[in-house]
């Protein structure tokens, strides 16, 4: 069952994909729409402030967006947000390879994949 | 430089230290290659290695290169492919002339060797050496070093190529180079054409994680599916002189080439895509174009570069102490509330028994991964708790796994599935050198 299936509502999954990497104790996570029409929804739905916001108890650090327009892509650098490093961290997932489904798993803003960008 | 209408041919057989072998051989049998790469290395691995060098001054060098050199050589010496390697990792003299052995023992009349040193950087930094990225010195770090490795790049690389190498051999090289300098090589691009060293630097950072770009890493059933996952195949670039490549694998095999696994290796790892830095060149890979072409054929182009770092990075490895894990698990009705009262007493226990280092509890099944992104967890009928502490004191770490193996008589009902270990730990950390300091050299072994 999918999440949206299971909440009523509609997620990130449900409109991209991503993939985690690491580097000392910084997490970057990048996203990617599958189709090109959800882009706009994407881009208002994963601010850089809203990922700070959800996950300020991991990313102890700054978040920095970077958008890839073209190829319908963001990608998140987050700071101090692998509980150390590879080096220290207590997480059964040292690297944060999982941090790609913190970000999937969030709710997309407004109630329509297909809705137009705000003026 | 010899017209080079045809494009160049360079695949991966391995992403790092433990991936698969069998496909690697696949690819170089049927792969028509010019050159293989197995990418072994990683930031702690050459900290790992660097110890099992202090215990047995001929190791050091990637645990599985035996099995590797074994199955590769045969297949790439007949099909004429040259394997480039890091498999050296903290000790490619004895790598080298592993596979010197190796080589003969198969067989092998003239099979040529190229070992490259000078990654080893630790007679060139001292004590007093300021860390990159945070405040302080080496000496700050309060830890006993293991070993010192500059990122080397393509200039390290060259000169070994020129001698016609069947395989070259060596410890830290940065990942991309392995894959820019037989490019460099081949097609005669200058050093300071930053665009066209960009361009090389793409097509390596595509393949260096081997099938993390052909559908490996990128399942996600009923929503990203990827045929026969159980036998992916590695990568291949088709790279043309102007720098583009076409990215894909071999016919036959399970996996996917599409725009959207090529996009989540664009920049895996990456931070500002304008600016990925490699000891070769600052490449730009923030305007590439990416478009499918066929079948499991994916099109890049337009990376571009700038100026290569002024410093080289390079890894200090430090020991880390121990790394301590246990856990025992529990089943069926109230198992989380039994994980959770498990999680109470050994909280008691550890205080009282004098556990004082770095630790954590979690219970798998409910509270783990996500425990402090504070994601919620639900209740779950299959659950362990882990406990793990990280300590420079052993016994500290035994008494540990003394205290989780007692829940199995004086714990919460059910628990079963002890598990402990003890394995040993490192830490690294991040310097900046002067290039002058850092002076690579190749030599040749002929079997």
């Amino acid at each position: 069952m999918s999440a949206r299936a299971q909440s009523g509502r509609r997620i990130v999954r449900d409109i991209a994909h991503a993939r985690s990497g690491d580097k000392g104790d910084t997490s970057n996570v990048n996203v990617w729409v599958y189709d090109p029409a959800d882009f706009a929804l994407l881009k208002e739905t994963l601010t850089a402030e809203r990922v700070k916001r959800e996950l300020g108890a991991l990313v102890r650090g700054d978040v920095r967006r970077y958008v890839i327009e073209h190829l319908h892509g963001l990608n998140f650098v987050m700071e101090h947000a692998l509980e150390g490093g590879v080096n220290a961290s207590l997480n059964l997932d040292s690297h944060g390879k999982s941090w790609s489904y913190l970000i999937l798993q969030m709710p997309l803003a407004g109630r329509s994949s297909k809705a137009p960008p705000r003026a | 430089m010899n017209g080079h209408r045809r494009a160049f041919r360079i695949g991966t057989g391995a992403g790092f230290s433990s991936d698969r072998l069998s496909p690697a051989v696949d690819l170089a049998q049927r792969g028509g290659l010019d050159v293989l790469v197995l990418e072994c290395l990683g930031e702690r691995t050459v900290a790992f290695a660097h110890r099992d060098r202090m215990l047995d001054p001929r190791k050091g060098y990637d645990a599985h290169l035996d099995r590797r050199m074994r199955a590769l050589l045969p297949v790439c010496k007949s099909a004429g492919v040259t394997i480039i390697t890091n498999m050296g990792a903290a000790n490619p003299r004895a790598a080298a002339e592993r596979t010197l052995t190796i080589a003969r023992e198969l067989g092998f009349s003239g099979l040529r060797i190229a070992c490259i040193e000078g990654d080893d950087v630790s007679a060139q930094i001292a004590p007093d050496h300021p860390l990159l990225g945070e405040p302080g010195t080496l000496a700050d770090v309060g830890r006993p070093i293991v070993g010192m490795n500059a990122y080397l790049g393509i200039d390290s690389v060259l000169p070994a190529l020129r001698e016609k190498p069947d395989v070259v051999i060596g410890g830290r090289f940065a990942d991309p180079s392995m894959y820019l300098a037989p490019l460099v090589h081949h097609f005669g691009w200058r050093h300071d054409d930053y665009d066209l060293l960009g361009a090389g630097t793409l097509v390596g950072h595509l393949l260096e994680c081997g099938m993390q770009v052909t559908g490996g890493y990128f399942a996600d059933p009923g929503i990203k599916d990827v045929p026969d996952v159980a036998h992916c195949g590695y990568p291949i670039a088709e790279v043309a002189s102007d720098g583009s490549a076409v990215i894909t694998k071999l016919d036959g095999t399970g996996g996917c080439v599409t725009t959207a696994t090529v996009k989540e290796q664009l920049l895996y790892e990456v931070h500002d895509p304008a600016s990925y830095l490699t000891p070769d060149v600052t490449a730009d890979f923030s305007k590439v174009a990416i478009g499918q072409v066929g079948a499991n054929k994916v099109a890049v182009s337009n990376a571009r570069g700038h100026e290569r770092p002024r410093e080289l990075k390079v890894t200090v490895g430090f020991d880390g102490g121990f790394l301590a894990e246990a856990g025992v698990s529990y089943a069926g009705p109230g198992a989380t509330g039994r994980a959770r009262l498990a999680v109470a007493v050994l909280s008691a226990r550890f205080d009282e028994i004098g556990i004082k280092s770095a630790r954590r509890i979690d219970v798998i099944g409910v509270d783990s991964l996500f425990a402090t992104a504070g994601v919620a967890a639900e209740e779950s009928r299959d659950v362990r708790v882990r406990v793990v502490l990280r300590t420079t004191d052993r016994n500290e770490a035994e008494l540990m796994l003394w205290e989780v193996e007692s829940l199995l008589c004086c714990g919460p009902a059910g628990g079963g599935g002890y598990r402990g270990r003890i394995t040993p730990a490192v830490v690294t950390k991040s310097v900046l050198i002067d290039r002058g300091l850092v002076r690579p050299r190749t030599e040749m072994h002929v079997a």
